[in-house]
């Protein structure tokens, strides 16, 4: 009975979709306030619906009813909880329902929190919002119903993919989404601004939160994402230019580039054009890489959802609305007027050459990952185009951005004084070039220059991001005066320096692992020991141990350093039987922020391969991530998206969740 | 999702469940060892879609694994392996494609798109350095009047 309510509410919720797309947009262009007015109720009640047709399926996988395909495809009633609950979107139907919710969640958020905005403007926003919604909840009921019964029910299911049967896939999809679907307001501003054919400082600080928003959750998805594939796939990569991991990374480069054109729009009112484009392309993007991992279209180890009608379907969205939207942004940003006067070298400046770069950056990972494709349908030809093409492109397009980070932040508005902002490097400079030298004589003969060079920019980036808080504090006469002078800084100015000290953390992390990872291939036996980095593990024994769905096959070592017990490791072959299918299970040993990595291969007779890795400074990379997505933490409550704000929202605010952030801006 | 679906994927791919590179293959040599693990990285497992055979456990990455040694044993420059294995795979089984007519594109758009972008910017950059008249006064329409109207008249009662 659930299942057919959570069907009838998925259906519900797309007529209630409609009539949000329709409704408020014709109320915006006859300036009726009754008809906008009905943007937030039904942005509310397709929220509302499509909640209660997520928690319906989520309650079918917990009672574990096999009388639902999904269900009997995804799951196992000895399954642990945690994955009984986390596989309702670790599926095809289940993670569209999930990207829907979403959807409507940002929709309704939208309409209710915006309410300093022109009521318009807002009822064009909510309508677009619906769109999308409308053209998404189609897809599910007309290609992907989860909720499709199994009749006779089967007795048992076939369980959840073992890889997947892990916190990574309870915490990355969710994360992720909320950063891929949450452009999509961004979008429906952009889209709105065009139909009202008015564009100002104004909607760059309505948009600057949400961008900000969708930018941190994609931020920390695509970073968890990383450390899963890294410590569950077993060989200890941690990204691998693939094009699913390509698909929510072009989003995130276009994110930031439009967190940076947004500022000056919001400040100097220019970019203005470029700005509204970058919104559209960052969303198109997201749709994009939607298609990608949804319709199986790439040769990619990812493309398992392989049915042709949901790629056609896909692919038609986001015709139909990455066209429309060029469409209209042709039509009408002809109107748009450019702003304000600058000269090139300023802050303004400073951030079209963070455009110029990320974009550039974005527009490379977009053609290796699509020139395969397109190649293969013009000719028939098949190449393979993976992480040596990349790193040769992306890297140097890296460079000169990075090398100007800290620039930026130094430079005035309209006009800034080059020499200044360089002397006020100087301390960071000298702080890069003894690190970088430090680095490149203990690194060997053969990593010397990348890993000097590397070094040297990482702590360039990370002395350097603090450049700009040191500047506007040290006019203060004692100690005190100038805390104050920190604590009463801007939340931004706070927030862009740790976004680009997480940067620089993240950069110092890859530079290390790519300079100073040691790795051992070799066979041991029981009583064997091996010597790592300074670490030596002894294999101690080896045990078979059950799990509740599976059998570990289990290699126990113990580790001491200097003759010192630190640590015991025990990395397993684990089993499947539902599934039949092996995994391995890396065992992995903190040491402040680096690692020791061990898995385990091939297992002949008494003899087992055992991989073991050094990896330092590793957990850096994700650190960083976690750092720059507290950066945009910080930078929501600033001041300037708290004031003007009416009361209830602000009775609201305390609660720390980032609904509530989104609602203090 | 971009892991999720990989790892689905690679435990397909995986049932064999070995690990790559595994210590029967190596060379005695390290040199050589070290040549052989690098190319390993540029070449791709053909069963296994997006996958080097240096982290790849399928039976073919296995067997051109060895095929890499053998030829780097008897003499092969590495330029020498790759043509040998394009020749034997077509280019398919390079990660780093090599530049040919087909690939003209793939490797100039990076070089395109930032000239354009940097002329683009540069252009920009140019044209701001004077004000723009005509961006300064946007009338404000009636409603926003006589919103202003209320405010100031709000301001003047306290």
């Amino acid at each position: 009975m659930l299942n057919e309510l959570g069907h009838y509410a998925l259906v519900l919720a797309l007529g209630v979709a409609i009539i949000q797309s329709v409704v408020p947009l014709i109320g915006a262009r006859l300036r009726d306030p009754r008809l906008m007015g009905l943007a937030s109720p039904s942005a509310v009640a397709t929220f509302v619906l499509v909640a209660f047709s997520f928690a319906a399926l989520t309650v079918a996988y917990i009672r574990s009813d096999f009388s639902l395909a999904n269900v009997v495809e995804n799951s196992h009633s000895a399954k642990p909880m945690i994955y009984k609950i986390s596989g309702v979107w670790g599926n095809h139907e289940g993670s569209m329902l999930l990207w829907v919710l979403i959807l409507a969640l940002f929709g309704m958020l939208a309409a209710v929190l915006a309410k300093q905005m022109p009521a318009s403007l807002r009822a064009c926003v909510v309508a677009v919002q619906g769109w999308i919604a409308t053209a998404f909840l189609l897809f599910i009921v007309m290609t992907s119903n989860p909720f499709e019964r199994m009749l006779p029910a089967p007795m048992e299911g076939s369980d959840l993919n073992p890889l997947l049967q892990d916190i990574g896939l309870a915490i990355h999809p969710p994360l992720l989404y909320v950063g891929y679907v949450g452009f999509s307001i961004v979008f429906a501003f952009a889209v709105a601004a065009l139909i009202e054919g008015r564009l100002d400082a104004a909607w760059a600080r309505w948009v600057r939160p949400w961008t900000l928003v969708s930018w941190l959750f994609l931020t920390l998805g695509i970073a968890m994402g990383s450390y899963w594939a890294y410590y569950e796939l077993g060989w200890g990569g941690w990204w691998f230019w693939d094009p699913v991991e390509n698909a929510s990374f072009m989003p995130w480069l276009a994110g930031t580039a439009l967190l940076h054109s947004a500022a000056v729009m919001e400040k100097r009112d220019a970019l203005k054009v470029w700005t509204v484009l970058l919104a559209l392309i960052t969303f198109s993007l997201s749709l994009l890489g939607t298609f990608l991992v949804r319709s199986g279209v790439l040769t990619s180890v990812h493309a398992f959802a392989s049915d042709p009608t949901r790629g056609v379907f896909i692919l038609t969205i986001l015709a139909i609305f990455i066209g429309g939207a060029f469409t209209l942004f042709a039509v009408r940003a002809g109107a748009l007027k450019a702003g304000g006067a600058f000269a090139p070298m300023s802050r303004e400046g400073a951030l079209v050459f963070n455009n110029v770069f990320l974009t550039t950056a974005c527009a490379t990972v977009l053609v290796g990952t699509l020139y395969p494709l397109v190649l293969e349908t013009l000719t028939g030809d098949k190449i393979s185009v993976g992480p040596p093409y990349f790193n040769l492109t992306f890297i140097p397009l890296m460079v000169p951005l990075l090398v100007a980070m800290p620039f930026g932040p130094l430079l005035a508005w309209k006009r800034g004084d080059a020499a200044a902002a360089a002397e006020r490097m100087i301390a960071a400079a000298i702080v890069a070039v003894l690190a970088g030298a430090v680095s490149g004589w203990l690194a060997g003969t053969e990593t010397a220059l990348t890993a000097s060079l590397g070094t040297a920019l990482a702590a360039f980036l990370i002395v350097g991001s603090f450049a700009e808080v040191a500047l506007r504090t040290e006019r203060a006469s004692s100690f005190g005066g100038r805390l104050r002078r920190l604590v009463n800084l801007p939340r931004a100015t706070w927030g862009a320096a740790f976004g680009h000290f997480g940067v620089g953390l993240t950069v110092l992390g890859i530079v290390a692992l790519s300079a100073f990872e040691t790795e051992i291939i070799r066979d041991m036996k029981v009583g064997d020991t091996a010597e790592i980095a300074g670490y030596r593990l002894d294999f101690r024994s080896a045990e078979q141990r059950e799990g509740p769905n599976y059998t570990d096959a289990v290699a126990i070592f113990t580790v001491t350093k200097g003759g010192v017990p630190v640590a015991r490791m025990e990395p397993a072959r684990r089993f499947y039987p539902v599934r039949q299918m092996p995994t391995t299970e890396a065992a992995i040993k903190t040491f402040g922020l680096s690692q020791l990595y061990v898995t385990l291969g091939e297992v002949d007779g008494d003899t087992v391969v055992v991989r073991l890795f050094y990896k330092p400074l590793v957990l850096l990379i994700w650190l960083g991530a976690v750092v720059a997505s507290l950066g945009g933490v910080v930078s929501l409550t600033d001041r300037r998206f708290r004031i003007g704000l009416p009361a209830p929202a602000r009775r609201r605010a305390p609660m720390a969740t980032p609904a509530n952030a989104e609602a203090s801006a | 999702m971009s892991r999720l679906l990989a790892v689905v994927a690679l435990v397909l791919l995986f049932a064999a469940g070995a690990r790559a590179a595994n210590p029967d293959e190596m060379l005695a040599d390290p040199v050589l060892e070290e040549r052989a693990r690098e190319l390993s990285k540029e070449l791709r497992c053909l069963v296994c879609q997006n996958q080097s055979i240096d982290a790849s456990d399928a039976d073919l990455a296995r067997d051109l694994r060895l095929l890499v040694r053998e030829r780097i044993q008897s003499g092969d420059t590495d330029d020498e392996v790759l043509a040998y294995l394009t020749d034997r795979y077509g280019a398919f089984v390079r990660l780093k494609p090599p530049l040919t007519a087909e690939t003209v594109v793939l490797w100039g758009a990076p070089f395109v798109v930032v000239v354009i972008a940097l002329l683009a910017g540069g252009l920009y950059l140019r044209s701001r350095r004077r004000p723009d008249d005509a961006s300064e006064a946007v009338p404000l329409s009636a409603e926003e009047e006589a919103a202003l109207a209320a405010l100031l008249a709000e301001r003047k009662e306290r």
